[in-house]
């Protein structure tokens, strides 16, 4: 339990913006995934995401990890963020956009 | 499995009694809603501190029984 922690907290360490969903960002295997990989699609910028469908280990933990029972699940710069439900909801607000800005992360050329 | 949405509109009133909540049945399948809660008890929280007094009012079905709910939150006007 405590090593796929410390594998969940390198990972949201080490990636600006990392999307836990189901599935890939070209084939997702759940409409709320689709719908976060659409809006980073459209905000532009770089994202690492981590398919748990892959990984038993994270697709249970992330979930206690976060305190957040559902998947996908958005952290930026190690912070948890929400899922697909707030990211659209910040996305339309333009809420989004500005906490990847202010995390100092460019949009992609 | 599956939830009717007058039992997941009870859980939430339940814990929050003040809340609005408005349930829509999406697909029309009886598993996939999108709820929208107002209530004073969301005031002052960030989005996440929302959803999650929305989610412990679910009892741990969320991501359970309950496969999919959109949920959006507001504090009333």
């Amino acid at each position: 339990m405590s090593d796929v922690n410390t594998r969940i907290g390198d990972i949201v360490s080490s990636n600006d913006i990392v999307l836990f969903m189901k599935g890939t960002p070209l084939f997702p295997q759940c409409g709320f995934s689709s719908r976060a990989i659409a809006i980073l699609e459209h905000l532009n910028v770089p994202y690492e995401s981590v398919d748990v469908l892959q990984d038993m280990e994270i697709r249970q933990a992330i979930k206690s990890f976060s305190e957040w029972p559902t998947i996908p699940q958005l952290y930026v710069k190690g912070e948890f963020v929400g899922g697909s439900d707030i990211m659209m909801e910040m996305y339309e607000a333009g809420e989004l956009h500005q906490l990847i800005a202010d995390a100092g992360i460019a949009a992609q050329g | 499995m599956a939830m009717t949405a007058p039992e997941i509109e009870t859980l939430i009133r339940t814990a929050l009694p003040d809340a609005e909540v408005t349930i829509t049945d999406l697909a029309g399948d009886g598993d996939h809603y999108a709820a929208h809660v107002v209530s004073s008890a969301f005031a002052g929280k960030p989005r996440v501190a929302q959803h999650k007094l929305v989610y412990e009012a679910l009892g741990g079905r969320m991501g359970g029984v309950l496969h999919a709910l959109q949920l959006t939150t507001a504090v009333p006007n």
